[in-house]
């Protein structure tokens, strides 16, 4: 025993350090204080702002004076502020879209082609026509969310009973039904409903208009010219109600637990399958919901080109605002406001440049969310 | 005992995880050309040993020889590199590709060009060498376990290992593959391999082994017995111990009704094999039933069954006289069914979830927490805060993400959650495992305490001591089958037929013979 050799620890492996700090990250064993994950997400937002600041210096513009632009095209005055409202008001039905599905860890990646097919639901109310044009405004705009609502939910249910019954792959399921939503959108503005072999339909009556702020200039004299419409109150009463359903009800803890840990989910009783597909029918149906008010409150007819991926950008929204659905007004706002500023920017690209930055800076923030960050010294051997 | 050089030489290994001393100076030889056996209960620290043989852990101190060298083994391309491979208890395979490219994963040949034909010839005539039938060219998701386990077992001899190391081998096979490992095993030490087989199954170990090394709780109780020297009854008592740490008061109370019937239940496993076959007991109110067994008989199963989760393919099971199995989840905790979970973390909690969420997992359905479809989050606080206090659950606040808290803190939540509904029964799965002395303790006051109330408890557990001393009636569990029952006062004296019962060795009724005392425990090799 005593001429065999003993197997010492690590202690006994001598390594040079080169640079006699290391940065650690230890795992966090505690709850995060409440005012971290703010500032942590405000820290990544200024640092995007930097990266995307380095960026404009290396191409040769003036970082400071491309921001004060851009700020003050989205922001600048009242007629921006509309526009930039108009511009946030999909990307908000959608970032709550987003919320739900991924709250309950369901990967809707298809609120884009559930926005289709909202918008194709609603303008059959009116192109097939399920209702005549002379229909009372309300009724007619009533119908068309409802049908909005009912087209997305029904590209959610699809994938969402493939998902509870067969375990399908919700990500895939959903990513290629954005495909068939937007051919079968095209079949319609290229076919059926196609205005003068123009791919586009006919321009709605206006009983289907959405009420823009702009219809009540003779009233005051302040709106006139500004596009915000109704569909900016529907969006902010669902955020509303996306906040109590997901925070305060039953249903919203039931979701949470499941998308937390769906054993201990299936332990409780709770019935996972069904909670499955009505998620992705709510979550379609926000999304649907958002082509309708874009149809209805902006573009005024069916055409190829009504969103510039309203749906994926959703995506990114519900992110930023972990999930939270009062969140996601503000950073759908500030969404609004950056595609409202690319416009104001050459090149064009920069504005999504910038998005891609902020969400990259946002998401690895959270690893100080997770660890802690420590510096710790070397100790030579 | 052999002179020649043994294959494997361990001494004074010391293996220490946090909060465990899992192996504290083990001894260990293996010859050259035999096949011994490791057993020893589940925690015994049977793998953990052999995992330091495999270099996949570093002793805290100890020496290991191998074939009369010192070797230090710092990973597992170590120890293969002196010939020692290890094939573990669940598979590290890839499912999507073929057992050739399998087998020659991480490999430093073929380098570039796989050349796959040439390889799946030597691998083919591998296979052949030592009877271990499978095709080469098949993927390994279309293997049945058996095969999968061959694949496995290639992969080491491919490496050139003459020393290997069976994790559990039988765990996951069915009857006949099991024969066909045997057969396999017996065939390479015929060719000169020498091999360690893990088990807690004492059968298996009297059947294959050349000779058994027995640890428990981390040390060695007996070292190199050669089965025919000993008995079963021998083997089982140094495998279980006959120690009793330490007793809870236990006041005797005449059982009421009967709260539990489970009548010719079967159910089948998550892989499609039977779990249970026809199982029938009763659990009356304020008794508590023991369900002793070794892991993998079927226990899971059957508290999955009577709470719910697990469809049962024959019988049915009652709750206070309604049907409850084969019925979703909410039958069984709407009909007063208290569960805890054999997981805790996997099952019985959601990680990043508050205590309080955690302690409402079922109770946000009914008043007062509940209220029309809302959760009323005053409510709940306040009924997770008094539990919290009342269970001593030690958090810095009810809105502590429970991934934070330690086992034993955890293990609160589920019972303050299961407790505090009242149930009519009680499943509890392995409540005290994992946890340190002191929290066993509470645990198991908080179960007899529910007796007291008239709950009835069925306590599966793989601690013979734990049930022993909490049970009124002990059943004795082995592959899905009621293999006996013994009354609680008289398991002190019937621990040995029990420890029999629980290795397939002894069934009730059936007699059997040789049941003489033998004294003379054999401590500590070396």
């Amino acid at each position: 025993m005593k001429g065999s050799r003993v197997v010492a620890p690590e202690a006994a492996v001598k390594r040079r350090a080169i640079f006699p700090w290391r940065v650690r990250a230890e795992p966090r064993i505690a709850d995060v204080p409440h005012w971290l994950p703010p500032l942590v997400s405000l820290g990544a937002l200024l640092l995007a702002l930097v990266l995307g600041g380095i960026v404009l210096a290396v191409v040769g513009g003036d970082p400071l004076q491309t921001y004060g632009h851009m700020v003050k095209a989205a922001f600048g005055d009242v007629g921006v502020l509309s526009d930039t409202l108009t511009k946030a008001t999909p990307i908000l039905l959608c970032g709550l879209s987003c919320s739900l599905a991924f709250r309950a860890k369901l990967w809707n990646i298809g609120a884009e082609g559930q926005f289709f097919l909202g918008a194709w639901a609603a303008s059959a109310v009116v192109l097939w026509p399920v209702l005549p044009a002379t229909t009372p405004r309300v009724l007619m705009l009533l119908a068309m969310a409802l049908a909005g609502f009912l087209g997305g939910a029904m590209w959610g249910f699809v994938p969402g009973v493939l998902k509870a019954k067969l375990n399908v792959n919700e990500v895939l399921t959903t990513l290629m039904m954005n495909y068939i939503a937007i051919s079968w959108n095209n079949y319609f503005i290229f076919a059926k409903w196609s205005e003068l072999g123009f791919q586009m339909s006919p321009k709605f009556p206006t009983s289907a208009w959405l009420p823009r702020l702009a219809d009540y200039a003779q009233q005051v004299p302040l709106f006139a010219g500004l596009t915000t419409h109704l569909g900016l109150l529907v969006g902010l009463v669902a955020a509303g109600i996306l906040w109590w359903v997901m925070y305060r009800s039953k249903w919203g803890f039931e979701i949470h637990l499941t998308g937390d840990n769906p054993k201990a989910a299936r332990y409780a009783g709770i019935n996972i399958a069904r909670n499955t597909i009505l998620v992705m029918m709510l979550s379609g149906g926000l999304a649907g919901l958002a082509g309708m008010s874009e149809i209805s409150g902006v573009v005024h007819r069916l055409q190829g080109a009504i969103s510039p991926g309203y749906g994926f950008t959703g995506i990114i929204v519900a992110w930023l605002a972990k999930l939270n659905p009062l969140a996601v007004v503000p950073v759908s706002i500030l969404f609004g406001a950056l595609i409202l500023a690319g416009r104001e920017i050459q090149p064009s690209g920069i504005a999504k440049l910038l998005q891609g930055i902020i969400l990259f800076c946002l998401i690895s923030s959270e690893v100080l969310l997770r660890y802690r960050i420590r510096v710790v010294q070397v100790q030579r051997g | 005992m052999s002179e020649a050089t043994p294959a494997v030489e361990m001494r004074g290994i010391v293996m220490r995880f946090p909060g465990v001393l899992a192996n504290d100076h083990v001894d260990f030889d293996l010859h050259a050309g035999e096949i011994h056996a490791l057993l020893g209960e589940n925690g015994a620290g049977k793998s953990t040993l052999m995992n330091v043989l495999a270099g996949m852990y570093r002793p805290e101190s100890g020496t290991i020889r191998v074939h009369g060298r010192p070797a230090d083994l710092r990973s597992p391309r170590d120890a293969i590199k002196c010939g020692i491979g290890m094939v573990h208890q669940h598979f590290m395979l890839v499912p999507s590709q073929t057992v050739t490219e399998n087998i020659l994963l991480g490999l430093d040949e073929p380098r570039f060009r796989m050349r796959l034909s040439y390889y799946e010839g030597r691998v083919a005539q591998l296979a052949q060498d030592f009877g271990l039938h499978v095709d080469p060219h098949c993927k390994v998701w279309q293997l049945s376990v058996g095969e999968q386990q061959r694949v496995e077992i290639l992969k080491m001899l491919y490496r050139g290992a003459n020393i290997l190391i069976m994790d559990e081998p039988t765990a996951v096979l069915a009857p006949q593959e099991i024969e066909d490992l045997f057969r396999t095993l017996r065939g390479m030490v015929a060719e000169g391999k020498s091999i360690v087989f893990i088990s807690h199954k004492l059968g298996e170990v009297m059947q294959i082994a050349d000779r058994v090394t027995v640890l428990r709780k981390g040390r060695v109780t007996a070292a190199g017995l050669r089965p025919a020297d000993t008995s079963p009854v021998e083997m089982a008592r140094l495998m279980v111990g006959r120690t009793v740490l330490f007793r809870v008061e236990k006041e005797p109370q005449p059982p009421g009704e009967v709260v539990l019937a489970v009548e010719n239940v079967s159910a089948l496993n998550d892989r499609g094999l039977p779990a249970l076959r026809s199982i029938s007991f009763q659990v009356r109110a304020g008794e508590i039933l023991g369900v002793a067994g070794v892991a993998g008989n079927g226990q899971p199963e059957l508290a999955e069954v009577i709470t719910g989760l697990r469809r049962c393919s024959t019988g049915q099971v009652l709750v206070q006289g309604k049907v409850i199995s084969n019925h979703p989840a909410r039958i069984a905790i709407d009909g007063g069914v208290g569960h805890i979970p054999e997981d805790r973390r996997e099952v019985g909690t959601a990680p990043n979830l508050s205590i309080t969420n955690n302690l409402i997992l079922k109770s946000y359905r009914k008043a007062p927490i509940g209220k029309g479809l809302s959760i009323d989050q005053a409510k709940a606080e306040q009924y997770a805060s008094g539990l919290k206090a009342q269970y001593e659950i030690v958090a810095p606040s009810v809105g502590t993400a429970v991934r934070f808290l330690s086992g034993g803190n955890l293990q609160r939540v589920i019972l303050a959650r299961e407790i505090s509904e009242g149930p009519g029964l009680m499943i509890a799965m392995q409540p005290t495992r994992g946890l340190d002395v002191g929290a066993i303790e509470g645990v198991q006051r908080m179960l007899l305490e529910l007796r007291r109330a008239g709950t009835a408890v069925l306590l599966v557990s793989e601690e013979l001591d734990e049930i022993t001393c909490m049970s009124d009636r002990v059943v004795v569990i082995y592959e899905g089958q009621i293999v006996g029952e013994i009354p609680g006062d008289a398991c002190d004296a019937e621990r040995d037929r029990i420890g029999l019962m629980m290795t397939g060795q002894h069934r009730d009724g059936a007699a059997q013979p040789g049941q003489q005392e033998n004294e003379g425990e054999q401590s500590g090799g070396a």
